[in-house]
């Protein structure tokens, strides 16, 4: 349902992205690890356009991303997004959190995206949170609400972007726990993250980058056991054995 | 040196306190309220606008500031007649209603501090909470609507407040175009009864009174938001 094809980007004399190419199928889960600096969250950022690509295309479903013509309220309704800082809005309450883009973008009445919104709370295990503001939560409450805010959307993939990186540690499990619930639940998923537990226990396939480039792309197994790259092996054995 | 005789003031309070305070705060209001409006549509296109409209915005509120206050009240009471007339190709001069004058005046003057002001607090959120909001699917001015703005409104208010407080002692400046706001008031009473001394002290007590509870009271509201 994603296709990258030869997507570069570069800022000024710095080339972010170089000649990425990746397709990603419904139901899929694929993480993408590599060293800070390689592109990684400008890569997913170029998915739902929140930065722009300077060659290449990207299509998600059908809509072709970059330009002026870019159906963007459609692309980011199908494509969801996970911060790394959360960023839920800090002068909504969390059920508003939920509301905001049913109510705005999808054009649902307020009590229907309320309702949905109290659904999606009580799966995270927040409802009784709901009236609250985003800063009266912890870390790991508050990427719970905004995966939910991501799911109120409906949408068919979500991309998330470390989403555990700014979490204290025992924050870290509540938060992995329920992203390997959607993975199960056929949700498609683009992961940057350092957890590489987790990528191995949950993610169908890795795409290891470096310097803006895609250097491994392969089966999940496969990375773990018997990476091809010596950049990649580099990589796993500081990771792992750290 | 003859005693201070208050009498003037006790016999006037309500011409200078309904009359002229009336007419002062008035002309707060008026002239906050439009100034926010407008300076909140300025520094929206300040930051966001495309360049030569960022740049107009720029030029204009830097000349702005610029020029004393005094002399835009001046220029726009004299000069924006014969502008009006050269427009409307009338014979002469379309003369302006002194209040109107200052209403316009001071909304164009406060627009451009309340811009700046609104300008800072505007880039002083993170582009996480934009990237957020766009990830969403709302459209440009949603994103400015329902999160940027309100985000940024509530980090500059008190500032915002101190500012108006600022606008309600410069709104005296309208005693040049004789207008009977309190300072205008004062000073025609003052002159009539020849009772200088006592009718600006208790002009000087009252806005002392005003601004001084008003800056605590804002001081307690930057306290409470801080909290938060």
């Amino acid at each position: 349902m994603i296709q990258i094809e030869n997507v570069g980007k570069r800022y000024g004399e710095f080339q972010v992205l170089d000649a990425c190419t990746t397709t990603i199928s419904k139901g899929e889960v694929v993480v993408i690890c590599g060293p800070s600096g390689s592109g990684k969250s400008t890569l997913i950022k170029c998915i739902n356009a929140l930065e722009s690509h300077n060659c290449g295309t990207i299509v998600v479903s059908g809509v072709t991303v970059g330009g002026k013509k870019t159906n963007l309220p459609k692309l980011r309704t199908m494509v969801g997004m996970v911060f790394q800082h959360f960023e839920l809005f800090p002068h909504l309450t969390i059920l508003e959190n939920l509301m905001l883009g049913q109510v705005r973008v999808l054009g649902r009445d307020k009590s229907e995206a309320a309702d949905k919104a109290m659904a999606l709370l009580t799966r995270v295990g927040l409802s009784s949170q709901a009236d609250k503001h985003p800063r009266e939560l912890s870390g790991g409450q508050q990427q719970r609400v905004a995966i939910a805010r991501a799911l109120s959307m409906d949408p068919s993939a979500i991309l998330f972007d470390e989403p555990t990186s700014a979490l204290d540690p025992e924050m870290v499990n509540e938060v992995l726990e329920m992203m390997a619930e959607l993975a199960q639940e056929g949700m498609t998923m683009v992961i940057v993250t350092h957890e590489m537990g987790f990528a191995r226990r949950v993610s169908d396939r890795i795409i290891f980058m470096d310097r803006g480039r895609i250097v491994e792309d392969v089966p999940t197994q496969e990375f773990f056991n018997a990476p091809r790259s010596e950049r990649a092996r580099e990589f796993l054995s500081k990771v792992l054995h750290s | 040196m003859t005693a201070l005789d208050l009498s003037v003031i006790t016999h006037n309070l309500n011409y200078l306190l309904v009359k002229g305070l009336g007419l002062t705060i008035e002309l707060t209001m008026i002239c906050a309220a439009a100034g926010l409006v407008l300076g909140g549509v300025l520094a929206v296109l300040r930051l966001y606008g495309p360049a030569w409209l960022r740049l107009s915005v720029a030029a204009y509120v830097n000349l702005v500031r610029s020029i004393p206050l005094l002399l835009v009240i001046f220029w726009f009471y004299f000069l924006v007649p014969y502008v009006i007339a050269w427009v409307t190709r009338a014979p002469n001069p379309v003369q302006l209603n002194a209040f109107v004058s200052a209403m316009v005046t001071f909304t164009l003057f406060e627009a451009c501090y309340y811009c700046e002001i609104l300008r800072a607090g505007l880039q002083s959120i993170s582009t996480g909470q934009k990237f957020a909001a766009q990830a969403l699917g709302l459209s440009q001015i949603d994103v400015m609507r329902c999160v940027l703005l309100p985000q940024a409104l509530k980090s500059v208010t008190p500032i915002l407040m101190l500012q108006i407080i600022v606008l309600f002692q410069d709104i005296s400046l309208v005693y040049v175009l004789s207008l009977t706001d309190f300072v205008g008031a004062a000073t025609q009473l003052a002159q009539q009864q020849n009772r200088l001394v006592e009718v600006y002290l208790f002009v000087a007590l009252v806005y002392f009174v005003i601004c001084f509870s008003a800056t605590k009271g804002i001081r307690h509201l930057q306290l409470r938001l801080a909290n938060q």
